[in-house]
């Protein structure tokens, strides 16, 4: 079962929080690794907070938790804090304004098993050699 | 023991830029801080928490530890190497770095863009075109009657915003809460929304819509349809007498609008809302600016070179056109070969896409935290914290400078974010010889 | 290293020097008797002419609004860009320069000082930053006090001395040098979207008129005796009749001052409209300068018209919006808490329309129509009327009346019989025009040490490559013309710092202000009293609000000659 909705990405306490904790912290992945869904969309999905969900966009795919239910959020809108699990799927272009598009992108959701990424840094492939 | 309390601290997180802390220290270490917000609380108790106090260079072989001097020695070969150097972030250090950075993109005829960019950039590109109504914070607190918050959750982002300067704020005309009325504008019900007079659930990318039926009604014309990006006909009528109504009133506008599809048009069309409404009555419109320095990163950039952001020396003279020499478009050409990340965190932030041109160039990274971007770089320095371990001058949202104090020591070896500058600074110059 | 520059025909009327060949010497940045030529660098200055370095007493190049006008106009730097040179900073032009391009261009024009005239308390941080990333020119800034709450409440029970000890306090805190005034209480109303009309008009919810805040911070600047008088840009400025408020103005504070100057009233122009709506107005130069060559309490600057695209900028935030209104132009407002306001609107004068070549006129009427050079100063009021690279036009119309005739071929049809330029056959002197760009506004501002080439005046001295004595200004102005925009050396503290052109040497000038002369006690008392207030009318703490002496890259405190 899967459905399509709007993502929003933004701002939210631990993903603020992580700014000064660190991003490797518990708390930050727990907060930001994860995704608000409506109550009825979950229900369509067959979802529960914890689960894990797989979020899909035209440039990517990336697994998050469900989170809990803190900010009402509309039927067909998914929101998500900023952060490297959604920058894999966010796109880069940004039709010559220099700014890419974080707020009101289609994306397809569908609930998963496993594949949370644990660790930010597994997200990011740095390059190693020398310079 | 020694207690020392340092009072009129000024918070370096958020674009409130609160400036009533009180600072308490015990043996040269915060113990405790007053008046700061959640974040303002966790940056001053928890710093030293994820950071490194050396430098690293890493490679093929590795990561190794090293000594400033010889962390500077690469980081200037890599910028003289470079044709087409990015010298990204400046939005959460203070003026005097930013200063240095300019000079240092000037030097090497680089790229040198700060985080506005990726947030407010679009206000900045939408105010060159239609100008912009505004005013400081203290004008909102003496006399605002109407607060609109549009697009922006302060709640979560700007905590001390509501009590500090609009509802929870008392001011010379306006004493109490209830002489003020709060409109909140968004796509969900946040936490904001739900201290609100009003709100009004917007459809996602559906703003520009949205203003475009306010400025008709506003100019007394038909508004034809029934529903407009989710608000009926009746309560767009209502907004905009409650606009018209008042006395002063106030946008603040937060990267709901920047964000969406349309972007700086979004703005556009906000501006000039707020422009049209000063025919009928007092109306100001206001960005909530982020990192507790992005405001001033714009300021500084903008008296030295004449544009606010992504501005290009490569020809010799500043060039600015954003779209064209934006962080994200240049890595996204490929044309970047290498970067200067200073006092921000793009490898976390930026999609997925740009992140990995950024780390797939050599990539210097001056910074206090122990961030993703430090971690992924090949000569990482670390600075101390502004605002905490060194001094220096920051803007607020509404671009009033603040001085940021010294409060305690940094660790030892650890410098300012101005002095690493002007070591690559003057290090690039002896290589250029 | 000391300098000598030989055979120069010099003008220095305050030394009595009109057109004599001499020499100058410069020992340590200072003026003085003699050198040994034989230590010195030699300038060959033989059929020059040597002046001071110019002094320019109004010009908005630092500071929060500019920055903002800086913002609005990448479309107008795109055109105009500075490289990076040996000696120099990158930077852009057009109408609102950055801060490295405004410190060249002024030096290459021989213009060593610049005074920022308007820049509001709270954020004057921001101002000296700027001025210190201006380079060569030595700068000063007035602060805001026209519409300053605090201003407001002591003017209206008519606390003159508490009022000096406050103003005392915020120049010396802030770094300024006098004591701004931008439409008197209607800066205040336009806060809630409003206006005053006239010097007798109450400030809504504060009672006090005009006439009471002007005739108060002149009492006031006489208690804390400031190097320069009060410096006011006047009610209804750019509404056509407006002359009246101007002559109400003058009159108000007549009885102020038997001798100096008390009130200096700045970019004239815009104050000297005859006529009741945009159709026929008309300049009321005559009426002005008739009052000004009757009376010696006031001087003036010109605010001359220049025909061409620039952007204003003022703390009048009311009349920014009626220009934005007039023009469709795009427009920033900015009100700043309990202190003032302000607007950018870039603008474009045209010869041809009616209303601009009318104003044209006017600035030139002034200078013309005024006797004495001492009392009216050049100046744009940069770039409001135009910018200040535009300086040598303005100087050849005021040597040369064919350079006027020429103009006035290109101006509105109905322009030139409705004016009183046609008329005007004055040519000023080239003394005459010194005094108009060094000497008054060095001696309104106080600046003993400037505007003169005698012995102890600093050495910023400008050498142009023109023989007067053989260069007849009124037939070939457009040599001066050229001339003026190219100064053959400039010279600041006793370093050539431009020549042909080219900035030849890194400088800094000095930041002047004025220290307070109030006591610990007094200064401790008044921020006592203050403190309860300010915390409810402002959000910044008023511990923060003071500038550190150390954030001035050069500082040059000077004292006040204090009667408090």
């Amino acid at each position: 079962m899967s459905i399509e909705v709007t993502l929003i990405t933004g701002r939210s306490t631990s993903q603020g929080l992580g700014l000064e904790l660190g991003k490797h912290s518990e708390k930050y992945k727990r907060g930001v690794a994860s995704c608000e869904l409506n109550i009825e969309d979950m229900k369509v999905l067959g979802v529960e907070t914890d689960d894990l969900i797989e979020m899909s966009s035209e440039c990517g795919s990336v697994v998050l938790r469900v989170a809990e239910l803190e900010q009402a959020v509309p039927r067909g809108v998914a929101f998500t804090p900023n952060g490297p699990w959604i920058n894999s799927i966010i796109c880069s272009s940004t039709s010559g304004t220099g700014m890419p598009r974080y707020k009101g992108i289609s994306v397809k959701i569908q609930p998963v098993k496993e594949g949370l990424v644990a660790d930010v840094s597994s997200l990011v492939e740095a390059d190693k050699s020398d310079h | 023991m020694t207690i020392n309390v340092y009072d009129n601290i000024v918070c370096p997180f958020c674009g409130c830029l609160c400036d009533d802390l009180k600072a308490i220290i015990s043996d040269g270490k915060i113990i405790d801080v007053k008046n700061a917000c959640i974040y303002g609380l966790t940056k001053f108790l928890n710093y030293s928490i994820e950071r490194s106090i050396t430098p690293v260079i890493q490679g093929n072989n590795g990561r190794d530890n090293v000594d400033l001097k010889t962390a500077v020695d690469r980081a200037a070969h890599i910028l003289v190497k470079s044709k087409y150097p990015l010298l990204y972030g400046w939005s959460c250090t203070s003026c005097e770095a930013q200063r240095v950075g300019l000079e240092l993109a000037e030097e090497i005829g680089g790229v040198i863009d700060n985080t506005s960019s990726v947030c407010h950039g679009p206000s900045t590109e939408a105010l060159q075109d239609i100008g912009e109504s505004t005013c400081t914070l203290g004008e909102i607190k003496s006399r605002a009657d109407l607060i609109i918050y549009w697009g922006s959750n302060p709640l979560q982002s700007h905590m001390r915003h509501l009590s500090r300067y609009t509802i929870g704020a008392e001011g010379r005309f306006r004493k109490m809460r209830d002489d003020r009325t709060m409109v909140v504008i968004d796509v969900r019900n946040t936490y904001t929304a739900r201290v609100a007079d009003f709100f009004y659930q917007v459809e996602p990318n559906s703003d520009y819509e949205l203003i475009s039926a306010l400025r008709l009604a506003l100019r007394d014309e038909e508004v034809e349809q029934d529903e407009v990006a989710g608000l009926s006909k009746d309560e767009i009528y209502d907004l905009v007498n409650m606009m018209m109504r008042c006395d002063f009133g106030v946008v603040f506008f937060g990267l709901g609008l920047t964000m969406s599809l349309g972007a700086n048009r979004n703005i556009d069309a906000a501006l000039s809302l707020v422009r049209d409404l000063n025919m009928r009555t007092k109306f100001l419109i206001m960005p909530m600016r982020g990192h507790f320095n992005v405001a001033g990163a714009d300021v500084v950039f903008t008296w030295q070179t004449g544009y606010p952001f992504a501005v290009d020396f490569s020809r010799g003279y500043p060039y600015y056109n954003p779209g064209d020499t934006s962080a994200i478009d240049i890595l996204l050409r490929g044309e970047c070969d290498a970067s200067l990340i200073v006092a921000s965190d793009p490898v976390a932030t930026f999609p997925a896409e740009a992140s990995k041109r950024l780390v797939s160039n050599p990539l210097i990274c001056i910074d206090p935290h122990l961030s993703i971007t430090a971690e992924a770089a090949n000569v990482a320095i670390p600075s101390n914290f502004v605002g905490i371990e060194s001094a220096g001058t920051a803007y607020r949202m509404d671009t009033i400078p603040l001085p940021l104090k010294k409060i305690v020591d940094p660790p030892e070896g650890c410098s300012s974010d101005v002095e690493i500058l002007e070591m690559i600074l003057h290090r690039v110059r002896e290589l250029k010889r | 290293m000391d300098l000598l520059i030989v055979n120069g025909v010099v003008y220095d009327p305050v030394n009595g020097i009109n057109g004599d060949r001499m020499d100058i010497a410069v020992h340590d940045g200072k003026i003085v008797e003699q050198v040994n030529r034989s230590q010195a660098k030699v300038i060959d200055a033989s059929n020059m002419l040597v002046m001071p370095g110019g002094v320019d007493i109004h010009s908005h190049i630092a500071g929060p609004k500019v920055n903002v006008g800086r913002l609005l106009r990448p479309e107008d730097h795109a055109e105009d860009s500075e490289v990076k040179g040996l000696f120099t900073r990158s930077g852009v032009g057009g109408s609102v320069p950055s801060t490295f391009t405004t410190g060249y261009r002024y030096a290459r024009m021989g213009y060593t000082t610049v005074m920022e005239p308007a820049t509001p308390p709270i954020k004057t941080r921001h101002t000296h930053d700027e001025l210190n990333d201006t380079p060569i020119i030595d700068k000063a800034c007035y602060i805001l006090f026209g519409n300053n709450w605090f201003a407001f409440e002591y003017l209206k029970d008519n606390r003159i001395k508490d009022c000096a000890a406050y103003v005392s306090w915020m120049i010396d805190a802030l770094k300024g040098y006098a004591i701004k005034v931008v439409n008197p209480g209607g800066v205040e109303a336009w806060g809630w979207g409003a206006n005053v009309r006239g010097i007798d008009d109450p400030v809504p919810n504060f009672d006090v008129t005009p006439r009471e805040i002007i005739r108060g911070l002149c009492k006031v600047n006489d208690l804390l005796g400031l190097p320069h008088s009060v410096h006011l840009h006047t009610n209804n400025l750019g509404k056509p009749g407006n002359y009246q408020t101007t002559l109400d103005t003058m009159r108000c504070v007549e009885d102020l001052s038997d001798s100096d100057p008390i009130l200096h009233i700045t970019h004239c122009q815009f104050s000297s409209f005859r006529g009741d709506d945009w159709s026929n107005v008309t300049s009321a130069a005559p009426e002005i300068s008739d009052y000004i060559n009757k009376h010696r309490h006031i001087s003036l600057d010109m605010g001359q018209i220049i025909f061409a695209d620039t952007t204003t900028m003022t703390a009048d935030g009311p009349h920014e919006y009626t220009l934005h209104r007039i023009s469709g132009n795009k427009w920033v407002n900015l009100d700043i808490e309990a202190e003032t306001g302000g607007g950018v609107v870039p603008y474009t004068y045209k010869p041809k329309s009616y209303v601009n070549s009318i104003q044209w006129t006017i600035g030139l009427e002034l200078a013309l129509m005024i006797d004495d050079p001492w009392k009216i100063m050049l100046s744009t009021d940069h770039p409001n009327a135009g910018p200040f690279v535009e300086y040598p036009s303005i100087m050849s119309w005021l040597i040369s009346k064919h350079a006027r005739q020429n103009s006035l071929g290109d101006v509105n049809k109905k322009t030139p019989r409705r004016s009183h330029l046609t008329d005007l056959d004055r040519e000023l002197s080239l003394a005459e025009l010194v005094v108009m760009t060094r000497c008054a506004p060095s001696k309104a501002l106080g600046l003993t040490e400037k505007g003169h080439l005698g012995a102890g005046a600093d050495a910023d001295i400008a050498i142009f490559d023109i023989d007067p004595t053989r260069v007849d200004p009124s037939k070939e102005y457009l040599k001066y013309d050229r001339t003026f925009r190219r100064a053959a050396y400039t010279v600041k503290d006793g370093v050539v710092v431009a020549r042909n052109g080219e900035i030849t040497a890194r400088h800094s000038g000095k930041t002047l202000w004025v220290k307070s002369g109030l006591s610990q006690e007094a200064l401790s008392s008044l921020k006592d009293e203050l403190r309860e207030r300010f915390e409810e009318y402002y959000t910044v703490q008023l511990d923060n609000y003071p500038i550190e002496e150390s954030c001035l890259t050069k500082s040059k405190p000077v004292p006040a000659r204090s009667n408090l």
